[in-house]
């Protein structure tokens, strides 16, 4: 009974945010409703029984990539506004789209039938907790799939670096080949002048 | 008692939602950026609701890897918009025609 209720908060706070994230003016809002549609998505996914995957949603997603889209929507200087104009006159005909489409689905989840591996309503327990059989799977049947996606993660990081470099022309920078060329017989030089004479260099 | 069908039911509500975001905010890269992790999410609640009420934990390890791409599309995304800002002082998309594509 408490899940029921739960499922149902979390649902209807996730599907109401998912809405204001699309129709929020302003994009920081967006995000914000982002952020919020995550958590409870990760509550859904508590009552699933999908510990890790939960905690793993509110770490990766609002600590890092909701996190990611506010610093670029904050440091941007970009002008909103003049992006909406399209939205008005776009927004009947979506809004046919998405009830066709989800029209679509709806009729599709109604005439599905779950085979013989679902049985019923009821999620069977789990003989040992999520995160430990998670680990195990993860590490000995999809080991070469999980260091792929720990590839992917190096190559995005590379690209997002290389994309976004910028070598500015003001900035006084070693010369390596320079310094390592450098010996004391060339940097140093001894000398001993007279009183009153002073320096040559 | 929570049922599969209301899982996959509030999954495609939320597909639904991300694709409208994508119609409506045309202009807009960011808002579309995150109307595709809106998507990846109901995408996510899927194979969690399947994985939990099959028994069968792959479906939550297809899970993780769908958020390691998606927060690695996220980052080329952004860095690639910021780019485009730094060049042209605007996101709009339909102006994004140097390669008179």
């Amino acid at each position: 009974m408490i899940a029921l209720l739960a499922f149902y908060l979390f649902s209807a706070v996730t599907i109401v945010s998912a809405v204001a994230v699309i129709f929020a003016r302003n994009p920081v809002h967006s995000v914000l409703w982002l952020i919020l549609a995550f958590f409870n998505a990760a509550g859904l996914m508590l009552i699933a029984g999908a510990e890790f995957i939960a905690l793993l949603l509110v770490i990766v997603y609002v600590g890092a990539v909701a996190v990611l889209f506010l610093f670029v929507v904050m440091m941007l200087n970009i002008d909103f506004a003049s992006l909406r104009s399209g939205f008005t006159r776009n927004l009947p005909f979506g809004i046919i789209l998405a009830l066709a489409l989800f029209a679509e689905m709806f009729i599709a989840l109604m005439a599905w039938k779950a085979g013989p591996g679902i049985s019923g309503a009821a999620p069977p327990p789990p003989p040992q907790p999520n995160i430990v059989m998670l680990g195990e799977l993860l590490y000995s049947r999809y080991l070469f799939p999980f260091e792929l996606a720990g590839l992917i993660l190096l190559v995005a990081m590379i690209g997002a670096i290389v994309l976004t470099h910028r070598s500015r022309g003001d900035v006084r920078t070693p010369k390596v080949s320079r310094q390592l060329r450098a010996n004391p017989e060339k940097a140093i030089k001894l000398s001993n002048p007279g009183v009153g004479e002073g320096m040559k260099l | 008692m929570i049922s599969l069908n209301m899982y996959l039911t509030v999954a495609a509500i939320l597909f639904v939602l991300g694709v409208l975001g994508i119609f409506l905010n045309r202009r807009n890269v960011i808002l579309m950026l995150m109307a595709i992790e809106l998507i990846l999410l109901a995408v996510n609640i899927n194979l969690v609701a399947f994985s939990a009420f099959l028994g069968d934990l792959t479906g939550q390890v297809m899970a993780m890897f769908v958020l390691t791409v998606a927060a690695a599309e996220a980052a080329i995304g952004l860095a690639i918009l910021v780019i485009f800002f730094r060049r042209r002082g605007s996101i709009a998309v339909d102006q994004a025609d140097r390669m008179r594509g």
